[in-house]
């Protein structure tokens, strides 16, 4: 502007003027224009977390709701799939958004009077935990084999891991279920432990970090007199700290969510982890459901506020953006 | 998505060609060896317990399909493969996972990239709004499919705002819309994940070329379509694999929903994967796995050479 001003200074202060408001005017419309794309957007991301946070914060209202109340709400829905409940149902499935009453009846029954369910909980993280921690561990020898000294052969077993990475359970299952067959550990836990804890999926993402640490770091260590063990424990874990972090975190939500193995492997459905468990509960106990769910959720959703930077990380590392 | 290419792995070969002579020499030097040594001794546990459990039985599974039982072990090499082709209950599932494969993953990748670019722009809230977007990814499928049963049951909400627009009730769970709803329960679990990998893609496009085109006085249509799509092809590629991937464990959902037998439409590869394994048909269910795994690699093979082929011109 200013050095517009000086060339006409010389020439008409009116047509200035009339230049200088229509500048204006045209910055006033810019503005709006900008302000109503801005409110729009908010408005759709808006709209869209709220269909996001729906069927969570449904379940979680829910869940303080007394089981007649339940039963008197939903009991249609579930009825249908049990054979031959009470028929005390009301017509119409109405939709709650808050309970009539807030009762903790639900959780009171489910903590204290019916072990099963915690029982069943306590499954989900005997076969979760020992994955999420021996995966890790193997996979920060197997990364650290494929940082160092690179060859052909890593490569082409590299390339192998990521095919098998990639594979859908239907086609991993029926070796699993083979291998699970000759060392008699069918219906056990390590039927699943094992596959789980050799998995490739930790071995892939990590390598993938590893191997940007910078090889002169490692070369100076060498030259230092440092041993492989000694790079592998002072170097490349302390700086893969982070990725260890979130790998951990999408393995948890991984195995936490897992349906399919347990379905095949493990017969008895005793030593089903809750995630099986929740969808054959009956008519007789919808009252408790919600809060079963709920209880469910709980940790993975604590694993998620605090490292919810980490789990973008991670899932960023997979899409390979910053590698 | 790195992969190790397979030029990367030609142009190490050629290189150990040409330097044989240096090579050798360094090859030969006791502590490069001992160090190859040790550094295939941290890979050894994994490789191993990979092979054990992933490898070896799938050479089992590929034996598997191709005898008549497992007790006779008659060799028919592709009978099981016919025999699985003639299943009308095979056909029916993979024509469904085929028809939920082709609705849902377009339909992820395009409602992902708008999610991201919405949170590009500069709105309030901005990582709020991403946190509630990832939530679903978090939350145990298990734990919502209470509410997913109540808000799509006959009488349940959904319907009633059908009814409120005045179209007609429809059984959401037990008819043809059974599949619409798989697709919403996929897209609602699975649009965090793929708009994370939007958004980086979409921060990782160099700035100066975007502030060169709004100089040029690109239009905003014209930034999106041939600057960031362009930027992004190798994010969207990978993407819709992801994806892809993700719609064959749809099973999961539709399990908890309806358990071993849903309705028709609903009636995934899984499903079948499954009650054959409830039968121990070995045979068909060998063929049935490498079916799937022949798709799957050619699927992958189609990733590498595409993403070869885009990638190259814009990372350079």
């Amino acid at each position: 502007m200013s050095l517009f001003k000086r060339n006409t200074s010389v020439i008409d202060e009116v047509a200035l003027d009339k230049w200088d408001e229509t500048v204006r005017k045209k910055k006033k419309i810019r503005n709006a224009r900008r302000l109503m794309r801005l409110s729009v957007a908010t408005m759709a991301a808006g709209c869209f977390a709220v269909l996001f946070l729906l069927p969570i914060v449904l379940t979680v209202t829910n869940s303080f709701m007394s089981a007649s109340e339940i039963s008197a709400n939903y009991g249609q829905v579930f009825a249908t799939s049990s054979t031959g409940g009470k028929v005390y149902i009301s017509e119409k499935v109405n939709l709650k958004f808050i309970p009539d009453m807030v009762s903790f009846s639900q959780y009171i029954t489910v903590l204290l009077k019916s072990p099963e369910y915690l029982f069943k909980f306590w499954n989900s993280v005997v076969l979760v935990v020992p994955i999420v921690v021996f995966q890790l561990l193997v996979a920060a020898g197997a990364s650290f084999g494929f940082t160092r000294y690179r060859g052909r052969m890593k490569e082409i077993i590299f390339f192998l891991y990521i095919i098998l990475m990639l594979m859908p359970y239907q086609v991993t299952l029926v070796p699993n279920y083979l291998v699970a067959q000759w060392f008699h550990i069918l219906d056990t836990n390590w039927a699943i432990w094992l596959p789980g804890i050799f998995s490739p999926f930790a071995v892939y993402l990590l390598t993938k970090y590893m191997r940007r640490i910078p090889v002169s770091m490692m070369e100076a260590a060498q030259i230092d007199g440092a041993g492989e063990w000694q790079i592998f424990r002072r170097i490349c874990l302390p700086l893969c700290k982070g990725a260890l972090c979130s790998i951990a975190i999408l393995i948890f939500i991984d195995y936490w969510n897992m349906v399919e193995q347990p379905l095949i492997l493990l017969s008895d459905a005793e030593k089903h982890p809750l995630s099986v468990f929740l969808s054959k509960i009956n008519a007789g106990e919808i009252g408790l459901a919600f809060a079963v769910a709920t209880i469910y959720m709980v940790p993975p959703i604590l694993v998620f506020l605090y490292g919810e930077d980490y789990l973008v990380e991670g899932i960023t590392y997979q899409g390979g953006i910053k590698g | 998505m790195h992969f190790p290419g397979r030029k990367k792995i030609k142009s190490d070969s050629e290189q150990t060609k040409k330097q044989k002579g240096i090579r050798k020499k360094s090859d030969t030097s006791p502590r490069t060896r001992r160090g190859r040594r040790i550094s295939a001794g941290y890979l050894f546990p994994s490789a191993l317990g990979v092979m054990l459990f992933f490898v070896l039985p799938f050479f089992i599974v590929i034996y598997y399909s191709m005898v008549d039982n497992p007790i006779s072990h008659q060799f028919v090499f592709l009978d099981n493969f016919v025999m699985v082709f003639q299943n009308a209950a095979f056909r029916q599932a993979a024509a469904n996972t085929l028809t939920f494969s082709a609705a849902a993953v377009p339909l992820a990748v395009v409602l992902s990239l708008l999610l991201a670019m919405l949170l590009e722009s500069k709105i309030p809230f901005k990582s709020q709004f991403r946190t509630f977007f990832l939530s679903p990814m978090m939350v145990p499928i298990a734990s919502v499919v209470l509410i997913w049963q109540v808000l799509f049951h006959y009488n349940g909400m959904m319907n009633e705002i059908r009814v409120l627009f005045g179209a007609d009730k429809v059984d959401w769970l037990n008819s043809s819309y059974a599949q619409a709803v798989i697709v919403m329960l996929f897209l609602w679990k699975n649009l965090g994940y793929n708009m994370i990998l939007f958004m980086s893609a979409l921060s990782s496009i160099p700035k100066d070329i975007l502030e060169v085109a709004v100089l040029e006085s690109a239009t905003p249509f014209q930034i999106f379509w041939h600057i960031k799509l362009r930027y992004m092809s190798s994010t969207i590629l990978f993407v819709t694999i992801m994806s892809l991937i993700n719609s064959f464990k749809v099973f999961r959902e539709i399990y908890l929903l309806k358990g071993d037998y849903p309705y028709d439409t609903m009636y995934m590869l899984q499903h079948f994967m499954n009650n054959t394994f409830g039968r121990l048909d070995y045979q068909k269910m060998s063929a049935a796995a490498i079916l799937m795994a022949i798709v799957m690699v050619i699927i992958i093979g189609i990733l590498f050479l595409t993403e070869s082929y885009f990638g190259k011109d814009v990372e350079g």
